[in-house]
């Protein structure tokens, strides 16, 4: 079986775990292009019009894998990836978003199994088995042994990240985002990199973003080079815990960027009408004002265009600039 | 918000709490929470920053907001709130309320700190002589909403239910409660009505707040009620606060309406994403004309169930419009989308009258 996996969304964090698994469990899995005009154009227009930009483009992405004859698409139910929190609501209803439309669009058939961790930890494990049981008929022991293949490949992804490479560096197939030329080190500034990653990584959604800033002298600082618990520690700083994992990851970067003075400034990438950052942005903007750290946030959606974004980026680095040099003197 | 603050009236009174209601939501206290607040957050959080503003304005001191637990952004509204009236230069006291199923000591220590020395036994029995005002105030708007499409005399409906308001909001005791709830609904069914006429009728589904506050939405209900449409809503306010979600009011357990939408969205996403979907099944299933949806501008649960409505709508032959809301929209713009899709309805009727005598 030929089992597609969108370039988009949950992707840029779990690829190499889902990957593994269902490679072990037999399936030959296929992931859809780099996001490129067409598929992100196809999927504003299927989609809901006030979704935000990256789920749009996961309906281009189903599309793709369509058209190149894929015999199931992978959109896991990812509800709660540990307790007491859930993932973004959009994740959660993803695959009814997409089964939606999968009949009008003539996707083939989905494959969701419902990861849910909230009420209690290392659930994963046997909803997965089930999955390898019902999907591809396959033993608990040999789901198990998927799964024992998967975590390995995670887990060395993730040591990837901590140890500096970005995403992109490590996932297959990511050229991309790579800057022409740099300044030499001494030039450059620490910029925190803080947002969602299937936003900051999709170079078509961000206009290469993250190449522009390292082509313009930036040393990025990225969440994902701190070791996750870490990062759930720092992100407890908060009034009230909040109840969303990816953007607990991003409050605690902040936290941590701010107190440990890592960084010179923090761009700041939220997707239009993105509802978990509509909150969130409040309080990291108050947490970088008052421990003077600059902060741009950038807002991007499905018109965004390049030259704009260059222009800002540009502006912030040279402010940067200005305020070493006045300090210095 | 809506009714709420007939109940809350009346609980703040029992508990003793000197307590400030904020003026009515009007253009002004939506124009200063725009202002303050980001701009993708949706519009119920730019409308309570405009309340909180002119609370204080009022010389409140104290402020009280509900709490929850995601995934909808509401449970974290409080937090972002205090922050952004902070960074704003107001000195303030900041409580927020959790649901009483995220802790029930938790809860009974909020409301002990307004009103210390209150013993546990003695708010549940508050709370519950509270609640029952605030049930026989939904019930009276449930009847409103229906007998609008059939008075004979435009506007008696509306003027009769402030009269029943009014005599609903002042007694105290249980019983006084029950006696004038009885006379508020006498006072309700006494409009002159129209029985035999012919009425469109309309089920109402959507987010929480848009349902309930009639400023946010423009007072649609009443338009609608006023061009003869027969009306029924997903959402009540006492339905969401009883902790057993046996929805009295609307008339079918939260659990039921979760089965109908199983088929469409097998998930709970937050605010009312699932309730409307499987109240959209619901209405179609009953003969329902047509459903309107009200969303703020952005709301994920609302976003989520807007993705999936097209599927039901074709399997269920309904026809359903989404109005979404935000600080930009107008009222004419609202109206003329209500109106058309009306026409639309109309003309299903008859084609379908058509087609059963040919």
């Amino acid at each position: 079986m030929r089992v597609g996996i969108p370039r988009s969304l949950l992707y840029y964090k779990y690829l190499p775990f889902w990957k593994t698994f269902l490679t072990r469990l037999g399936a030959e899995v296929e992931t859809s292009p780099l996001t490129n005009k067409k598929i992100l154009s196809r999927g504003v227009e299927v989609a809901e019009n006030e979704l935000c930009v990256p789920v749009k483009a996961f309906y281009g992405h189903c599309m793709a894998l369509r058209d190149n004859g894929v015999d199931a698409i992978f959109v896991p139910r990812v509800v709660s990836v540990e307790e007491r929190a859930y993932t973004c609501p959009k994740f959660l209803g993803l695959p009814d978003m997409i089964g939606a439309v999968a009949g009008p669009l003539g996707l083939p058939p989905l494959l969701t199994p419902r990861l849910n961790q909230r009420e209690k930890p290392r659930e994963f494990k046997w909803q997965l088995i089930d999955f390898a049981r019902r999907q591809f008929g396959r033993s608990k022991l040999d789901a198990v042994a998927a799964l024992e293949s998967a975590r390995l490949a995670q887990r060395s992804y993730q040591a990837g990240l901590v140890g500096g490479k970005k995403p992109l560096d490590l996932l297959p197939n990511s050229r991309f985002n790579v800057p022409r030329s740099r300044p030499p080190a001494e030039q450059r500034k620490r910029i925190g990199l803080l947002g969602h990653p299937y936003n900051i990584y999709d170079g078509y959604i961000t206009q290469n973003l993250v190449a522009r800033l390292e082509e313009m002298g930036a040393e990025l600082v990225l969440p994902e080079m701190t070791e996750h618990h870490e990062l759930m520690q720092a992100a407890t700083d908060v009034p009230k815990q909040l109840y969303w994992s990816y953007e607990k990851e991003i409050m605690g970067a902040i936290n941590l960027w701010t107190e440990n003075k890592a960084v010179d400034g923090v761009v700041y990438v939220l997707a239009f009408a993105c509802g978990p950052d509509s909150m969130i942005q409040v309080l990291i903007e108050h947490r970088a004002r008052i421990h003077d750290v600059p902060l741009m946030s950038l807002i991007i959606d499905e018109h965004s265009g390049e030259a704009g974004l260059i222009t800002r980026i540009e502006a912030f680095l040279d402010m940067l600039m200005r305020k070493k040099k006045t300090a210095a003197a | 918000m809506g009714n709420l603050h007939f109940m809350l009236d009346d609980l703040f009174g029992r508990l003793g709490v000197d307590y400030i209601r904020p003026p009515a939501s009007s253009t002004r206290t939506l124009q200063i929470g725009a202002q303050h607040s980001p701009e993708f957050a949706c519009l119920p959080l730019k409308i309570n920053i405009g309340n909180f503003i002119e609370a204080m304005e009022a010389g409140a001191d104290t402020l009280i907001m509900a709490g929850g637990h995601g995934p909808c952004r509401f449970g974290y509204y409080g937090i972002v709130e205090e922050r952004i009236l902070r960074d704003l230069g107001y000195d303030f006291k900041f409580m927020m309320l959790e649901p009483f199923n995220d802790g029930a000591w938790a809860f009974y220590k909020t409301f002990e700190a307004l009103s210390p020395g209150l013993s546990i036994r003695k708010l549940w029995k508050m709370l519950k002589v509270s609640f029952s005002k605030a049930r026989a105030f939904d019930r009276l708007y449930k009847r409103a909403l229906q007998l609008r499409a059939y008075e004979v005399n435009l506007g008696d409906t509306s003027r009769t239910l402030r009269q029943a308001e009014e005599i609903l909001s002042r007694p105290r005791t249980p019983e006084e409660i029950e006696a004038a709830a009885a006379e508020a609904m006498t006072v309700i069914e006494a409009v002159e009505q129209d029985p035999g006429r012919e009425v469109m009728r309309v089920g109402i589904v959507g987010e929480f707040y848009l349902l309930l506050e009639p400023f946010s939405n423009f007072g649609l209900e009443e338009t609608l009620g006023h061009m003869d449409v027969y009306l029924e809503r997903s959402v009540w306010v006492t339905d969401w606060i009883a902790p057993n979600r046996d929805n009295i009011i609307y008339g079918y357990p939260k659990k039921d309406i979760e089965k109908k939408a199983e088929p469409f969205l097998d998930q709970n996403v937050g605010g009312e994403g699932r309730e409307t979907i499987g109240s959209i099944v619901m209405f179609a299933e009953r003969g329902f004309d047509g459903i309107i949806q009200l969303l703020p501008f952005g709301c994920m649960p609302e976003n989520i169930a807007t993705s999936i409505i097209p599927r039901v709508q074709q399997e269920h032959d309904i026809p359903v419009l989404t109005l979404a809301f935000d600080e930009q929209t107008g009222r004419a713009g609202v109206i003329t989308r209500v109106e058309a899709f009306l026409d639309l309805l109309a003309a299903r009727r008859r084609s379908k009258a058509g087609a059963l005598r040919a």
